[in-house]
Parts: C-alpha cells; sequence; structure tokens
C-alpha cells in the first residue's frame, strides 16, 4: 500500500508532462511562462524532444544496468543479478525501439526519409544489434549458471567496443541530428536552443520517462526471481 | 607460459593439417563468394568505394564461416575436458587466438590475391596503407572473434550464432577497415591514414585484454 503513492502521482506527473510537452504554444520570442521558443528548422517538430530524448536515455542506461549486474553477477555467482541484467536489458530494447520508430518518423518529416545512417541513426542501430545478439544467445543456452556467465561477458565486450565508435563516427559521416557538432540549421538543441520553460518540461519527462523505467524494471525483477524460486522448488519435489 | 601457449597452437595446427577441416571448407568459401560478386557486377564500372567494402564483406563472412571451429571443434570431439585440466585459461586463450590469427592471415592473403587477379578495377595506390590496414584488420577479427567463438562454443546454434553475436563487436573494426581500404584505393599519403592505425591498434589491445580478463568465465564449467 506505501509504495501505491507515488506510482499514482508518476501518472499525474507524466500525464502533465504529455499535456504541457503538446499544448503549450511555439512562438518566436517567449514572454509567458506557458510558451515555448521556437527553433528555426524545427518549429513544431521540436516536441519530440520531450518524448524521443528519454527513450533513447533509456535504452543507454538499460544496456549500462545490465552490463553493470553483469559483472555482479560474474563476481557473487547469484543469480539474483542474472534476472536483473536480463529484466534490463529487456526493458532496454523495448525502449531502444521506441527510440527508432519515434526518430524514424521524426526524420521523415523534418529531413525527408525515415532512414539516412545520421551517426545518432547509426548508433541506436547497433545498439539495437547488441540487444538482439544478446537475447539470441540467451535463448540458445539451457543451464542457467552458464547462460548467466555467457551473456554477462557478452555484455561487457559489446560495451567496450562501444567507445570506438565515438572516435569513427565523425569521420565517416557528418550529422544531421539536432545536437550534433557540424549541425547547422537547429545548433546543439540542448545548449542554447532550449528556454527555461522548455528546458524545465524536458526534465520533468526525462525523471518520469526514468522512474517509469526503474517501476518496471522492479516488476520485472520480482517477477523473474518468482518464477526462479518456482523452477528450484520444482526440481527439488 | 610462452613455451604452453605455443603447445597449444601447435597441437590445433597439426590437427588442422591432418583433417584439413577448416581450411578446405574456407577455400571453397572464399572461391563461391567471389564468384558470385564477379557475377553480379559483369561488365559494369563500379566505384572504388563499393569493391572496398565488398572486399571486406567478403573477408568478414570467412572469417565467420572459418574462426569458430578452433572452440567449436574442442566441444564436438570431446577433448574441452581434457584440455581444461592440461593447461591454464589463458595459455588456452592465447594458443586459440594465435591458432586463429594464423588462419585468418592465410586466408586473407588468399582472399586479396584473388581479389586483385580477378577484378581489374581493383587497383591498389598506396601499397602501404593497404597492407598495414589488411594486417591490423586481420589482426583485430582475430583478437574479437576468438572470444565469441569460445562462448558460442558453450550455445545451441552455433552456425546461426556466430555472425550474430560477432557483427555488433566487429562493426567498428568494418567501418575502419573499409575506410582505410577506400584511402588506400585513392592513393592517399600515409599520414592520412594514421587516424584509423591508431583505432585499430588500440580495437586489438583492448580486446584482448577484455577477453584475456573474462576467458576464465567462459571457459570454465
Amino acid at each position: 500500500m506505501k509504495y501505491k503513492f507515488w506510482k499514482i502521482l508518476l501518472g499525474i506527473w507524466l500525464a502533465l508532462v504529455i499535456i504541457v510537452g503538446f499544448s503549450f504554444d511555439i512562438v518566436d520570442s517567449p514572454q509567458n511562462w506557458n510558451e515555448f521558443p521556437n527553433i528555426p528548422g524545427l518549429e513544431n517538430k521540436a516536441r519530440i524532444i520531450f518524448f524521443h530524448v528519454p527513450t533513447a536515455w533509456i535504452a543507454v542506461i538499460a544496456f549500462l544496468m545490465a552490463m553493470v549486474n553483469g559483472i555482479r553477477y560474474l563476481q557473487k555467482n547469484d543469480l539474483e543479478y542474472d534476472v536483473r541484467s536480463s529484466s534490463a536489458a529487456g526493458l532496454g530494447l523495448i525502449f531502444c525501439i521506441l527510440a527508432t520508430v519515434t526518430g524514424a518518423i521524426w526524420a521523415k518529416f523534418n529531413w525527408g526519409a525515415y532512414w539516412n545512417w545520421d551517426p545518432r541513426q547509426t548508433s541506436i542501430f547497433v545498439l539495437m544489434l547488441i540487444y538482439g545478439a544478446y537475447f539470441a544467445l540467451r535463448s540458445a543456452i539451457e543451464v542457467d549458471e552458464k547462460r548467466a556467465s555467457l551473456s554477462a561477458v557478452y555484455a561487457i565486450i559489446a560495451f567496450v567496443t562501444v567507445p570506438f565508435f565515438v572516435f569513427i563516427m565523425p569521420r565517416m559521416m557528418s550529422g544531421l541530428h539536432p545536437g550534433s557538432a557540424s549541425d547547422e540549421g537547429a545548433g546543439p538543441v540542448v545548449d542554447f536552443s532550449m528556454d527555461t520553460t522548455m528546458y524545465i518540461v524536458f526534465l520533468a519527462s526525462l525523471f518520469g520517462f526514468t522512474l517509469l523505467y526503474l517501476w518496471i524494471y522492479e516488476l520485472r525483477v520480482r517477477l523473474g526471481m518468482i518464477e526462479l524460486r518456482y523452477e528450484s522448488l520444482r526440481s527439488h519435489e | 607460459m610462452i613455451q604452453q601457449t605455443t603447445a597449444v597452437f601447435l597441437k590445433d595446427f597439426q590437427s588442422e593439417l591432418r583433417t584439413r577441416y577448416a581450411i578446405n571448407a574456407l577455400v571453397m568459401f572464399v572461391i563461391t563468394t567471389l564468384s558470385i560478386i564477379l557475377f553480379s557486377i559483369g561488365g559494369e564500372r563500379v566505384s572504388l568505394d563499393v569493391l572496398a567494402g565488398m572486399l571486406w564483406v567478403v573477408i568478414f563472412f570467412s572469417a565467420m564461416s572459418g574462426l569458430s571451429r578452433s572452440f567449436v571443434s574442442e566441444e564436438e570431439r570431446g577433448t574441452t575436458m581434457t584440455l581444461q585440466l592440461l593447461a591454464q585459461p589463458a595459455v588456452v586463450y592465447f594458443g586459440k587466438l594465435l591458432f586463429n590469427l594464423v588462419l585468418i592471415l592465410s586466408i586473407n592473403t588468399l582472399v586479396v590475391t584473388l581479389y586483385v587477379l580477378l577484378i581489374p578495377l581493383f587497383v591498389v595506390q598506396s601499397a602501404s596503407i593497404f597492407f598495414l590496414t589488411l594486417f591490423l584488420g586481420s589482426v583485430g577479427l582475430a583478437c574479437a572473434s576468438t572470444i565469441i567463438a569460445a562462448i558460442i562454443a558453450k550455445a545451441n546454434s552455433k552456425g546461426t550464432l556466430y555472425p550474430v553475436l560477432s557483427f555488433p563487436i566487429l562493426l567498428p573494426l568494418l567501418m575502419t577497415v573499409m575506410n582505410a581500404t577506400k584511402l588506400s584505393l585513392d592513393g592517399a599519403p600515409f599520414t592520412e591514414a594514421t587516424g584509423e592505425f591508431r583505432v585499430l591498434i588500440s580495437y586489438s589491445v583492448v580486446l584482448v585484454a577484455v577477453s584475456w580478463v573474462l576467458f576464465d568465465y567462459v571457459w570454465k564449467d
């Protein structure tokens, strides 16, 4: 019962973020608190920042949590960490797909094509491939302990190769994505084009989405632990 | 330790010479893939970018069809336990890495020789960039694919899983070598490709270090 309170609050919070994100006017020079600034080249399409960026953020955070719990599993040999690791990865995959799809739809209207191998698109694609490979590996191993340790090792190896993209991407292609260094139209949105109102709504959305993620994550971990205990009880009979 | 590592390497090398399991299949694989490419090109003038990319497509898939043998064959022949008892994990890892390195280098020599002979458009302008890219690319490929081979040897459906698991790991390497190969075909000066070489070297070093630390968890049952 004591947890119910913040869940209702989170529902209201996210509902407010959605209403505010869609309903506040976009004007050239905002005077009132309920107006967003007009970012040249983006206009109304700038509203995606409240929903797309948090999903992409969670896709990355979930990957980090999957890897950290993988390391913990290798240290402690406790299957609870494997449940944590795979729960985080499962959610990460869902949010990764959400970020890719919302981004692609936005790209169709802003750049004219759903997909054009922008550095950000390429990196989210790689992240999706890693998640996909991670679950392909998990489904191919039957023994619980072996599955846990091998998928943990894979997550760590995948994680260490990610920084290389930071060095390779700028050499390969220039970015159109708002916020990338070579973007001249919209400029680095997160840095200076957002005013205080927009920034607060953005942070509120980020906060709300992160809590939502943690909530589903805890549910999945609890479910995973119950399944694990059920399996072990059944095998003892 | 070096002695033991070479012993593991020689064991694999000799059993490969005896059975020619990997090498026969690999040579045929390379020939098949190259002929498909030749058929699809026909008499067209294909751009150098595409040719450079295609070379690495051939190399990637030949590596994927051959490099998993080193660990999968141990599992299939049931010799994993013996090897676990006789040698330390690190020794096994470096022995297998050495074997995969020799295998991929010889396969790549074959691929490149055939590629240059059969595709007249593929002319390397700056040989130093090209050969260093080929060498460092092979080293990186062997470093990444050895640990993945160790992982998939314990899983079901090994053959299909191998490229699926390796591709995201190898993508930074593949993008870099394709870029460097393009530079060598355009005849760029050596200094222009040093950034690529730095990425390739650090990639191999990072992967070997991580594999070395993690191999224990993969190898022990």
